[in-house]
C-alpha cells in the first residue's frame, strides 16, 4: 500500500522515507522547468529576492496543458529531471527539500539530496491525464510569460510517486 | 488530375491531432498490457505500468491529452503526383490546423524559437514531410512527438566494416545511454542507410508502423528482434525502475546508401506511442 505524505514536506517525514516506496502526495507543491530554473539562478545571480519561498517547498518539474472547462488543471504528467541537474544542487541548499520529475539524476544532485536531507520522487512520465486530475487548484505565482514554463502553486491529492532518491543516498535508478 | 481543396487537408489534420494527443495507438496499447503481465506483481515497474494504464482510461473518459507533452506537430504527407491541392499553401493549411486544434482541445503549446526560447504560442510550425509518390491520393500520419524520447535520439555514421553487428550495437546503445530518461518502455524508429539526412526521416517513418510488426526483408526483421531482445536484457525497466521489458519494439526502414558509409538513426520514442493516420 502506498504511503500518504503531506506536502509541504518535513524534516520528519523526509527522514523516513526510502527508496522504492509509492507514496501518494497531498498538499501543495511548485512547478519548474527548463526556462524557470534558468530564470531563478539569473535573479539569485543579480543577488535580488525570488518572486517566492523555496524553503520546505516542493518543486515538480513540469509544464501543464491548459486547464479545460471546469477542471483546475490540464494533463500534467512529469519531464525529464536531468535537465534541471545544474541547477538543482543551487536550489536545495536555499531550502528546497523535495523535487519530482522523471528519470535519473547526476552525481551532483544525489549528492546534494543527501547533504540537505531532501527528497526525489519519480512520478510516472505519461501518466499526464492522471496526474492533471490529482490537481484541485492551480494559479500561476511567477513568470506568467513563460505560458506553460511559468511557475505554478498547485493543491494536489493522491499524487502518485515513487521515492527515487532518499537522504539517506538510497537510489532506486542504481541496481547491482 | 484530381483536385483535393486545402479545407479538406486543414480538417482531416485537425481531427488526427484531435484524436492523437488522447489515445495511445491500439497496438501500443497492447504492448503496455502484455509487458505489464511481464513484472512481477508489487515492483516499481508493475507500479509504472497500472498508473499508465489508468492513466490512458482517464485520458478516454475525460477528454484530457494522455500526455501533457502534445509534442512537437510532426505531419507525414505521401501525396498523389496526379492530385492538386487548391486553396491555401499546404504547409498553412497543416500550421492552421495545428494552432486550431492545440488551442481548442487545451494541448499543451511546446514550440519555440531555439535562440530566445520564446514560445510561438501556438505549437506552429508543424513538421510536414512530403513525400511525392504515385497515384492520385494523399496519405497522413500524425505523430506529436515529445521531446523526453527526442532528445535521447542519435544518428550514427557507421563504417561499412561494422555491418549488421555494428548496427544492432548502436541500437542497443542508445537506448542503455538514454536510461530512465526518455520515459521507457521505448519504442525504437531505426533508419538504415540512405544519406545523413534521409536516414533520420527514416527512423521517424519507421515510428508510423505497427508496434509488433516487422520489415518485409527477413534480414532487417532478424535486426529487429536481437536489437529488441539485447534491449530487453539491459533491465531498464518501466521508467528505469528495473524491469523485463525496456522496449516495446524495433523498427527498421532501410534505404541504398553511399559504398562509403553506413548511416543508421535511431528515433527514441516514449512508451506514449500517438500516431493516427487518413488517407483522402
Amino acid at each position: 500500500m502506498p504511503k500518504k505524505i503531506a506536502l509541504p514536506l518535513t524534516e520528519g517525514s523526509v527522514e523516513n522515507l526510502r527508496a522504492g516506496d509509492s507514496v501518494l502526495l497531498s498538499g501543495t507543491l511548485l512547478t519548474g522547468r527548463d526556462c524557470a530554473h534558468k530564470r531563478i539562478c539569473e535573479i539569485l545571480d543579480r543577488g535580488e529576492a525570488l518572486p517566492f519561498a523555496l524553503q520546505g517547498q516542493t518543486i515538480y518539474y513540469a509544464g501543464p496543458c491548459p486547464a479545460p472547462q471546469g477542471k483546475a488543471c490540464g494533463s500534467c504528467g512529469p519531464t525529464t529531471s536531468a535537465r534541471m541537474d545544474s541547477f538543482a544542487p543551487r536550489l536545495l541548499r536555499l531550502g528546497l527539500k523535495g523535487m519530482i520529475g522523471k528519470g535519473e539524476r547526476s552525481e551532483e544532485v544525489c549528492n546534494a539530496i543527501v547533504r540537505e536531507h531532501a527528497v526525489y520522487f519519480a512520478a510516472i512520465g505519461g501518466a499526464g491525464a492522471t496526474y492533471g486530475n490529482s490537481i484541485l487548484y492551480s494559479e500561476i505565482i511567477a513568470f506568467p510569460d513563460l505560458l506553460s514554463e511559468a511557475v505554478y502553486r498547485f493543491t494536489v491529492q493522491d499524487f502518485p510517486c515513487i521515492v527515487a532518491i532518499d537522504c539517506k543516498g538510497g537510489n532506486i535508478y542504481r541496481r547491482s | 488530375m484530381r483536385i483535393i481543396s486545402s479545407e479538406t487537408i486543414e480538417q482531416a489534420v485537425y481531427e488526427l491531432a484531435h484524436r492523437a494527443c488522447l489515445r495511445l495507438t491500439p497496438s501500443c496499447l497492447r504492448a503496455l498490457h502484455a509487458a505489464a503481465d511481464a513484472e512481477p506483481a508489487d515492483s516499481a515497474a508493475k507500479f509504472a505500468y497500472e498508473t499508465l494504464l489508468q492513466n490512458a482510461q482517464t485520458a478516454a473518459m475525460e477528454n484530457m491529452a494522455i500526455c501533457q507533452d502534445t509534442g512537437y506537430a510532426v505531419l507525414l504527407a505521401e501525396i498523389g503526383q496526379d492530385v492538386r491541392i487548391e486553396g491555401k499553401w499546404l504547409q498553412t493549411a497543416v500550421n492552421d490546423a495545428v494552432a486550431r486544434a492545440y488551442h481548442d482541445f487545451h494541448f499543451r503549446k511546446s514550440v519555440c524559437d531555439p535562440i530566445t526560447r520564446v514560445n510561438t504560442a501556438d505549437n506552429t510550425p508543424a513538421a510536414l514531410h512530403t513525400e511525392l509518390v504515385p497515384g492520385d491520393r494523399i496519405r497522413l500520419a500524425f505523430l506529436p512527438k515529445g521531446f523526453g524520447s527526442e532528445n535521447m535520439s542519435r544518428l550514427y555514421m557507421l563504417t561499412p566494416a561494422k555491418g549488421v553487428e555494428g548496427i544492432v550495437e548502436a541500437i542497443v546503445e542508445t537506448v542503455r545511454q538514454a536510461g530512465s530518461k526518455p520515459c521507457p518502455p521505448v519504442v525504437c524508429g531505426v533508419g538504415i542507410g540512405g544519406t545523413f539526412d534521409t536516414c533520420a526521416f527514416l527512423a521517424k517513418k519507421a515510428l508510423t508502423r505497427e508496434i509488433g510488426s516487422h520489415n518485409e526483408r527477413e534480414d532487417v526483421a532478424a535486426i529487429e528482434r536481437e536489437a529488441l531482445d539485447k534491449i530487453n536484457a539491459l533491465g531498464i525497466g518501466a521508467q528505469g525502475f528495473g524491469g523485463n521489458i525496456t522496449a516495446l519494439g524495433v523498427l527498421c526502414e532501410t534505404a541504398p546508401t553511399h559504398i562509403a558509409g553506413l548511416p543508421v538513426a535511431i528515433n527514441i520514442q516514449c512508451h506514449c506511442m500517438r500516431c493516427e493516420k487518413i488517407d483522402l
